[in-house]
């Protein structure tokens, strides 16, 4: 049986290259679909909130609140677009989306912190894009609260308690993505998230066509075991995938700088292994339908919505209800996309993913053990011209 | 090694409560060719689908150059060729290349494969389109590319499942001269049609209907010994009418209108050529001249269907 496998894998494997490489958009969705969509999405999908529109209306006009009107002008995270004279100019503004955060400080703010009677600033938000809003207040409370730190000092000072230190300070480290950037979180789903998608669907074509062409009864009529067709058919998209997978690693570094840290062998076999399942699975989808358009729409819908919802891409598993919890241990990308963060973010080595690799080799035995079994039985197909009693 | 090619004993394939194959039994020799003639929906190609292994039958066993089609599946694929209706190629491949594939599909080695790509261009008459695609090729060409490539691993026996539909007249005629070479090489072929023209090329023919073999014999046997009844033609202007008239006549047994004459069956033929005048000069119908003619495979075929149908009750569909 292996001597003979080998025999008639040569030719399928000749034939699929032969064919890719004549189907020109084919080819172009495998090898520049996923390094466009790293684009679109890595600019698109970006969590980290910058340059928020800002106005302030200083009811003060005080050497204070100027100073405190400045924290906002040299930080990053926020433009500030109008300094008001009016809390009624802030609706306009915020309706046409020219501002989204409004910072209101009161009469007599200076005077009130002086006289150390914690004056109340107003921060006004459009909560109408709500992730950013929270995130914007997230900034606000930490710039103010800062502020009123050197505050407190600088009055304590003054009194003449020179030496004084706040009773608790947090000392925060963030590791292994420091500056909390959500490429680096990104990039690494985004992988496979692409990968998945467009191995499943140009392979859940493969079979099929050969069904609708009727080659299919011609090759299992030929010396062609089921084992070698798919291994046959197989090879060639594992090889143009990893290709593509590389332009997007590339393009991660290049564009959105998110490095390698751990060992490249490793992940280049997390990436071997997922592609085989996601190929694994195509193929079964393959074997499963009679139409192409059929095994398009299944391929996508089990691959496009657990991949972006239930994988931990974007949404953190923990955070979701018991049952969801449960449903995302059938999702291989879970386990590839943890594996692939451990190794690019975390540099972590075969220790701490051993047990996602395991997973990832039993989805994919699982997929090809079962498209195959389906190919050998054959097709119980009933014939399509079924003459009905008048 | 089996007396015949292929040896069928009560094939029956079932989907579901639809009986597509009943109990069919036949036998086929060595070096002849096989008609399988029946309407689309018949039962052909499924039982040509059980017998190349393609499809599991029900009941009933089969065997095919001396092999149980159930238990040896794998011998019997390497014993026997397969070109199925759609002239299964692939598209974007050319000639060459789907030539090679299924070189490379049948285990061959690469001597062979080029030896036998040299005789399917020469065969098919594709020599200089060896880098054509395939996709551009006429139906006619395509149909001898798919035979080359059905018989490239040189079988014992070959399973043609309609290979001339959608195929030109002249195309048709190339294929059956093609059959005809395989047949003299000793290769038994087992063809499948719905076209009577291309039944009188078989050596022996059965006609299945509704999954059953409603007549068999080859074409000379079925014409002379299916109908007893000698067949009038008859020549006229107004056939539909004649018919109308005759069908309602209790000698005539049955009608049917052939282009521009219609064939009656009567119980003797003197006695018919007069009652046929008399009728038709009463309606005021001329009669240009009645001949008894030999059935022709169409007759056959109608006549055994419609006896058929008879027997087996109202429930059965008309084809």
């Amino acid at each position: 049986m292996t001597i003979r496998a080998l025999c008639c894998l040569r030719p399928v494997i000749k034939k699929e290259f032969l064919q890719i490489r004549r189907d020109t958009r084919s080819l172009i969705f495998m090898v520049f679909l996923p390094a466009f969509m790293l684009l679109m999405f890595g600019s698109a999908l970006n969590f980290d909130v910058k340059h928020i529109p800002l106005a302030v209306v200083d009811q003060d006009g005080s050497r204070t609140s100027r100073d405190l009107v400045d924290k906002f002008r040299t930080t990053e995270y926020f433009d500030l677009k109008a300094v008001l004279s009016k809390t009624a100019e802030i609706d306009p503004l915020m309706a046409r989306e020219d501002i989204r955060v409004a910072l209101v400080i009161p009469v007599k703010f200076a005077d009130d912190l002086l006289a150390g009677r914690s004056p109340s600033v107003q921060v006004l938000v459009d909560g109408s894009s709500a992730m950013s809003g929270t995130t914007a207040m997230g900034y606000i409370s930490a710039i103010l609260q800062s502020y009123s730190q050197k505050i407190t000092l600088a009055a304590l000072e003054r009194r003449g308690l020179a030496d004084v230190s706040l009773p608790l300070a947090a000392e925060v480290r963030v590791w292994y993505n420091p500056e909390l950037r959500s490429a680096n979180f990104l990039v690494p789903g985004l992988m496979a998230f692409i990968l998945m998608v467009i191995v499943t669907v140009s392979t859940a074509f493969s079979i099929v066509r050969e069904k609708e062409r009727g080659t299919m009864d011609q090759i299992r009529v030929s010396s062609i075991r089921p084992l070698e067709l798919i291994l046959g058919k197989m090879i060639p998209y594992v090889v143009i995938s990893l290709g593509s997978a590389h332009l997007v690693l590339f393009l991660g570094q290049a564009l959105f700088g998110v490095g390698i840290r751990g060992s490249y062998p490793l992940l280049l076999l997390s990436m071997v292994l997922f592609v085989i399942g996601a190929l694994g699975q195509g193929l079964l989808i393959s074997s499963i339908t009679r139409t192409q358009q059929v095994a398009f729409l299944l391929a996508f819908l089990t691959t496009m919505l657990p991949n972006f919802i239930l994988s931990g891409f974007v949404f953190p598993i923990r955070n979701m209800p018991p049952v969801i919890q449960a449903v995302t241990y059938l999702v291989p990308a879970r386990y590839f996309l943890a594996a692939l963060r451990a190794i690019i973010l975390k540099g972590a080595g075969m220790a701490a993913i051993w047990g996602q690799l395991l997973l990832l080799t039993a989805f994919a035995a699982l997929m090809l053990g079962v498209s195959a079994a389906r190919l050998g039985k054959g097709d119980e197909e009933r014939p399509r011209r079924r003459r009905r009693p008048a | 090694m089996a007396e015949h090619s292929i040896e069928v004993k009560s094939l029956t394939k079932r989907f579901g409560d639809f009986t597509a194959v009943d109990a069919v039994s036949f036998e086929v020799d060595r070096g002849r060719i096989f008609g399988f003639l029946g309407a689309n929906g018949a039962g052909k190609s499924t039982t040509i689908r059980m017998l190349c292994g393609l499809l599991d039958p029900t009941s009933g066993t089969a065997t095919v150059g001396g092999f149980d089609i159930r238990r040896e599946p794998e011998r019997v694929k390497r014993t026997i060729g397969y070109m199925s209706q759609k002239f299964s190629l692939y598209e974007d491949l050319t000639v060459a290349e789907n030539i090679r594939f299924f070189g490379g599909a049948y285990g061959l080695p690469k001597k062979t494969v080029d030896a036998r790509l040299a005789w399917v261009l020469e065969m098919a008459g594709l020599k200089g389109r060896e880098r054509s695609l395939t996709r551009t090729l006429s139906v006619g060409w395509k149909q001898r590319l798919a035979l080359g490539c059905a018989v490239l691993h040189e079988p014992r026996i070959v399973f043609l499942d309609e290979p001339t539909g959608g195929v030109d007249p002249a195309s048709r005629r190339r294929f059956w001269e093609l059959i005809n070479d395989l047949s003299e090489q000793g290769i038994t072929v087992f063809v499948t049609t719905h076209y009577m023209d291309e039944a009188e090329y078989c050596n022996d023919i059965r006609l299945i209907h509704a999954g059953r073999i409603v007549a068999g014999g080859s074409p000379q046997e079925l014409k002379t010994n299916t109908i007893r009844n000698p067949i009038l033609e008859v020549s006229s202007d107004r056939i539909v009418e004649a018919m109308e008239i005759l069908q309602k006549e209790p000698w005539v047994l049955e009608t049917s209108i052939f282009g521009t004459s219609l064939h009656i069956s009567v119980a003797d033929e003197q006695e018919g050529r007069r009652l046929v005048r008399d009728r038709l000069d009463r309606e005021g119908i001329a009669v240009h001249r009645i001949d008894r003619i030999m059935p022709s495979l169409e007759d056959v075929f109608i006549h055994k269907i419609e006896e058929q149908e008879r027997g087996v009750g109202a429930e059965e569909a008309r084809p």
